[in-house]
């Protein structure tokens, strides 16, 4: 179970509240306006961004300390997911070991997820010799060799087109089946949240809300959300 | 956790740099006896100032045509020279003197000219050739600065003084004397400071009642007459000279940038005939000003190259190594200062700064007021002469690396902190490949300044500790130019080289 304990977190121009829980291997959709700080939720359970009070928990222990590396997720970002200095096998062996130590059975596993990703061959590229998709996909694919029990999607498919969106939210569902992750992923649009998450997070005046079943929400949204879906 | 580390050795590192200051300058003021300038000093208080006036002035006022020349002319290997004018920079101060010597001196090609028309020679010695080598060093950067300033003047402005029917005047008058009125104090201003702490020109053009700057008459007091006291007086005046400099610099707002940008569309315009005659005269006048005296040392140098004095090799393996000593100090403890600013905090940035308002040999002076009761003087040359080289260094490395640590922080802290990479990993797989490029720049102009420096191992060094740059000196004191030119033309080129090969290796494993 993933718990915000009394989130509370201010800064310069807003505050962010959250109160609330998911159980283990939920998938939830976190929507809102532009600014209402979905990315600030990520960040402040990713540990990126310290609450001022409250705390983080994942299956009773307390994470709200913990420096990002070391807590039981990962974070795909909006953008700067891979280092373009390194090749693609280095930057999913990064998953496995950060000083890059790693064995023979280590290069296995990583031959592997590349090619469970669709990426079979490219683990001696660099990202820049790879489109946006691959790159995606390459992200994925050190999610699936760090195999932690969270997944903290920060709109990582916002810069592809529709179809490959598509593709890869069906790469995501099909990762988190497999490995029964929690999901949170920040969207802006409605219908992706439909697909792929039964929960959805409401951020919008400072709370992010408990989450929701997605369908009932969208039916029947309240009148911030009403005005942000237009 | 990392992060903590980092913080901690940065302020670390940043309290042992204000001691490497502080400490010299406790000595210096424990080493006073009351306060009063003898006629001497203060004759080269005035002398200081005023050579630095000129040889700003002269520098700037000869730079604008020629940086007007370059923002309105297209011409094969421009590109070139706008980079060679950046090479002053790195050159040894004692070869360009050696140059300009062949040059502008007794027996040089200018007064073997002057004489063969009949006319009486020059003499290189004195205010005019302090004010010369000033000029030679630092017209380039004038021109890079200001050339800088015609090139921000956005393409649109000059078409629309175009359509408007402008004449070169008028366009001189609303557009070009406006940028120039904005940029050239600062330019100014720049090299003035630059001149205040000028030694080794000071030491072989300079000298006698008449052209002595501070920081040589600190050299001559402790060198010659030993007076503890005298110095001590000397290095204070000179550091309340660059403190005072330096803080008015940073309240005037300097123009940002050496680099000049390579042929954009739509410059000034570039009218026709008499003008077009006066840039090219003005760019050949400028390109020969700067390539002569090189000319002359490697044409002077290279015959000795083969049957160099053992004494030279082995000065040279001593400044190779004070040169990758310092080198490596000054890029440790800039990397560190610039990781740690780039987490937004502001006191690496000032800590890396404070050597600017020291000089080579203020600094030498209350080390050596120090360490001269316990050690011998000379056995601590090199050392020394590493710390030094390295502190005063420092502000440049740090300014080269502090933007790009804060865009590597920007764009992979995230990612990094995410991954759990820290410590040596996060170094080897992260830092260091992505900074390399300006950490191979920066490792190339640390080494070059060290390798050709002649300041404080002056103070130090005894017959057995000359540096290259030093010995080079000596040899022309000795009257031995030509092992001088030889010994100069090996110098010049292992600062290029160290140069050309830091920034290659930075280029080299900056891929993607």
């Amino acid at each position: 179970m993933l718990q915000l304990d009394r989130v509370q977190a201010r800064f310069d121009d807003f505050t962010l509240a959250a109160d609330w829980q998911v159980p283990k291997g939920a998938r939830v959709a976190v929507i809102g306006p532009s600014g209402a700080g979905k990315s600030t939720l990520l960040s402040l359970i990713g540990g990126f961004l310290m609450p001022d009070q409250g705390r983080v928990l994942w299956q009773g222990r307390d994470l709200t300390r913990e420096d990002p590396g070391a807590r039981p997720m990962t974070t795909l970002f909006q953008d700067q997911n891979l280092f373009p200095h390194l090749t693609i096998a280095q930057n999913l062996g990064l998953g496995i070991s950060p000083s890059l130590r790693l064995t023979a059975a280590d290069y296995d596993r990583i031959e592997a997820a590349l090619a469970h990703t669709g990426l079979a061959g490219f683990g001696t590229r660099k990202p820049a010799q790879l489109s946006g998709g691959q790159q995606s996909r390459a992200a994925l694919a050190r999610a699936l060799l760090r195999d932690k029990p969270i997944l903290l999607l920060d709109e990582p498919f916002a810069a592809l087109g529709p179809a490959l969106k598509r593709e890869m939210l069906g790469l995501v569902t099909l990762l988190a089946d497999e490995t029964g992750a929690t999901v949170l992923m920040v969207t802006h649009d409605p219908a992706e949240a439909r697909t792929f998450a039964p929960l959805t997070c409401l951020v919008e005046g400072g709370i992010a809300h408990a989450p929701q079943a997605t369908a009932a929400l969208l039916d029947n949204p309240p009148p911030a959300l009403a005005d942000y879906l237009g | 956790m990392a992060d903590r580390a980092l913080s901690l050795t940065a302020a670390g590192l940043a309290v042992g740099i204000g001691l490497l200051l502080l400490a010299p300058l406790a000595a210096l003021g424990l080493g006073l006896q009351g306060f009063s300038l003898a006629p001497a000093e203060l004759a080269a208080l005035r002398f200081t100032l005023w050579q630095a006036v000129l040889s700003a002035g002269l520098s700037v006022a000869l730079a604008i045509p020629v940086a007007r020349a370059l923002a309105r002319r297209r011409f094969r290997g421009r590109d070139l020279l706008i980079s060679t004018l950046g090479a002053p920079f790195i050159l040894p101060v004692i070869v360009a003197v050696l140059g300009l010597l062949a040059v502008f001196g007794r027996a040089g090609w200018v007064n073997q000219t002057l004489t063969g028309l009949g006319l009486s020679p020059v003499s290189i010695y004195g205010l005019q050739g302090v004010v010369l080598a000033h000029v030679f060093f630092n017209m380039p950067l004038a021109v890079r600065m200001i050339l800088h300033g015609w090139q921000a003047i956005p393409a649109e402005r000059f078409r629309l003084a175009a359509s408007l029917g402008f004449s070169p005047a008028d366009t001189m008058r609303h557009i070009e004397r406006p940028m120039l009125r904005a940029v050239l104090p600062g330019v100014a201003l720049v090299i003035f400071v630059i001149c205040l702490t000028s030694f080794a020109v000071a030491l072989t053009l300079g000298g006698g009642p008449k052209a002595t700057t501070v920081e040589l008459a600190i050299y001559q007091a402790l060198r010659f007459d030993f007076d503890l006291a005298g110095a001590a007086r000397l290095a204070l005046v000179q550091f309340a000279l660059c403190t005072a400099a330096y803080a008015v610099a940073t309240r005037l707002a300097l123009p940002t940038g050496f680099g000049a940008g390579q042929g954009r569309a739509g410059g000034p315009p570039a009218p026709k005939g008499w003008p077009l005659r006066l840039d090219v005269l003005v760019i050949i006048f400028a390109a020969m000003f700067l390539a002569l005296p090189i000319l002359a040392v490697v044409l002077d140098g290279l015959p000795g190259m083969l049957d160099l004095p053992p004494q030279v090799w082995q000065a040279a393996a001593r400044s190779l190594i004070i040169a990758l000593a310092s080198t490596a100090i000054s890029l440790g403890v800039a990397l560190t200062l610039a990781l740690a600013a780039a987490r937004g905090r502001n006191w690496p940035g000032f800590a890396a700064s404070l050597p600017l308002a020291a000089s080579s040999l203020v600094l030498g002076t209350g080390l050596f007021l120090i360490l001269q009761p316990y050690f011998r003087p000379a056995s601590l040359a090199l050392p020394v002469t590493m710390a030094i080289n390295a502190a005063l260094s420092l502000p440049f490395a740090f300014r080269i690396l502090a933007p790009e640590a804060r865009s590597l922080f920007d764009d992979y802290n995230r990612l990094t902190s995410s991954l759990g990479i820290t410590g040596f990993a996060r170094l080897r797989f992260v830092v260091l490949p992505r900074l390399s490029r300006p950490l191979g720049f920066a490792a190339g102009l640390v080494a070059a300044l060290s390798m050709g420096d002649l300041g404080v191992i002056a103070l130090f060094a005894g017959e057995g500790e000359a540096t290259l740059p030093l010995l080079v000196q000596r040899l022309m004191g000795a009257y031995r130019i030509q092992t001088a030119a030889s010994a100069a033309l090996l110098l010049v080129s292992l600062s290029f080289a160290l140069f050309w090969g830091f920034d290659q290796w930075g280029r080299r494993h900056a891929s993607a």
